[in-house]
């Protein structure tokens, strides 16, 4: 049994092994994919202290040497179920059970898909929820951002500069986003901005050829022909796995405060996942430290 | 065994003609996700003598990239007798690479 099992690898679990191999517990890390978490997906952070500029790649690296070098252990393995008891929780993944004193939940999100038809298979020929991973495949190309955010703006500018042509859709009349961006999109001649439509339709042969956008309000349906579909509306929390026994609010985020308790006692939740007013590397690394504290103390008053 | 860095003058030798299955590793210096997956892979290459993993630089071998609709990266795709037979877009997990290579 150990005392502490993390689930997720990312800034918030990573930090929570490093507080809690710094209590002198035992600590196991489980990971789906690979260390890092998202922020793998961008070349050049410059908002964490202490370093101007830092690749997410090379961020979490260093992050994982600690942990790792303070002792803690990871296990590449998805985990799909954990069951709580008075003195134990049990933690599955496909391959194996684990058993701990305390858990930390720490599995960020992922991006939110459109859900239409074909787009899975479609990733990686033509559909992208990156622009900054994947905008050079796309040099004066015509491309599509889907999307209303501060992310959907921000990713529109940076293809504006590459793509020939960028159409931005956007289901409401304004956007919500920063006003500086709005601003700067509207003058920008290769960008034509699509107010209050959906994308519809993927149209595919083998790769994205065209979508269907459909205008709310007077359901006209326009087909835009082009090379890439940037989609920007947003992430979701990764807790559907854990929903039968965590409280999760209607998007989805386990419920907590600053404290990270969840409804069940021994099980603690940090970062992304959580309930909070901005989801970044500092609050994310923040929740870390305070989960992994609670959860000593946890074990501390047993 | 070690990767082989492939470009479009190798590409046909190292992978078309290989005659045991290849995987080709479609990355870019400045992806995180590509540079979080080379360790396994190399580690895979070297525990797995069975196989071949190609590593192709896409800002360099565009045209590759483009002959592979290669539109988003790391994208791996595992080749037999020169065909495609399987692909996978984005990080995937040390086993998930594993079964894409046993396809
Ligand atoms: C493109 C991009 C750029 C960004 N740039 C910045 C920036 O410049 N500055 C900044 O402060 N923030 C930035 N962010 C936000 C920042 O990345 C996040 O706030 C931060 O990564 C959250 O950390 P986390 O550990 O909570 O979650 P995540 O980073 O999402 O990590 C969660 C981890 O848990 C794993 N996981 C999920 N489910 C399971 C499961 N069931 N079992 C096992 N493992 C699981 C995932 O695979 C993942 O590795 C950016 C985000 C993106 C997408």
């Amino acid at each position: 049994m150990y005392d502490i099992i993390v689930v997720g690898a990312g800034p918030a679990g990573m930090t929570a092994a490093i507080y809690a191999r710094r209590a002198a517990r035992s600590v196991l890390v489980l990971e789906a994919v690979n260390y890092g978490g998202q922020i793998l997906n961008t070349p050049d952070i410059e908002n964490y202290p202490v370093e101007a500029h830092i690749s997410g790649y090379d961020f979490s690296t260093k992050v994982y040497e600690q942990a790792k070098d303070l002792g803690a252990e990871f296990v590449f393995e998805k985990v799909v179920e954990i069951r709580s008891e008075e003195d134990k929780k049990t933690v599955i993944t496909p391959k194996n059970t684990y058993t701990a004193k305390a858990v930390i939940l720490a599995t960020g999100s992922e991006n939110r898909k459109l859900g239409l038809d074909d787009e899975d298979r479609l990733v990686g020929r033509g559909v992208s929820y990156c622009a900054t991973c994947d905008g050079n495949f796309y040099r004066n190309k015509v491309v599509a951002v889907v999307g209303g955010g501060n992310t959907a703006l921000e990713d529109a500018l940076y293809l504006s500069d590459l793509a020939k042509q960028v159409y931005l859709i956007h289901r409401r009349d304004s956007f919500r986003g920063e006003e500086t961006n709005a601003a700067r999109l509207k003058e920008k001649e290769n960008v034509e901005i699509i107010y209050n439509a959906n994308v519809t339709k993927l149209i595919s042969e083998k790769r994205l050829k065209a979508i269907e956008v459909t205008d709310k309000l007077n359901g006209n349906v326009r087909t835009i022909e082009l090379n890439g579909l940037f989609i920007a509306v947003g992430r979701i929390p990764e807790n559907r796995n854990f929903a039968d026994l965590i409280k999760l609010d209607d998007a989805g985020y386990v419920i907590a405060g600053e404290d990270c308790h969840t409804n069940i006692d021994g099980i603690f939740v940090a970062g992304d996942n959580r309930t909070k007013m901005l989801r970044q590397l500092v609050t994310a690394t923040g929740d870390g430290a305070v989960a992994a504290t609670e959860a000593v103390k946890y074990i501390n008053n047993k | 065994m070690t990767i082989v860095e492939v470009n479009k003058d190798n590409f046909e030798d190292e992978v078309l003609k290989s005659d045991i299955p290849v995987l080709a590793d479609f990355n870019a210096e400045w992806c995180g996700p590509c540079r979080s997956m080379k360790p396994m892979l190399e580690e895979m290459a070297k525990t797995n003598p069975g196989y071949k993993i190609v590593s192709i630089d896409i800002d360099a071998e565009d045209e590759l990239a483009e002959d592979y609709d290669v539109s988003s990266i790391p994208c791996l795709v595992a080749f037999r007798d020169g065909e495609e037979v399987n692909r996978s877009v984005g990080l995937i997990s040390r086993d998930a690479i594993a079964e894409l290579m046993e396809g």
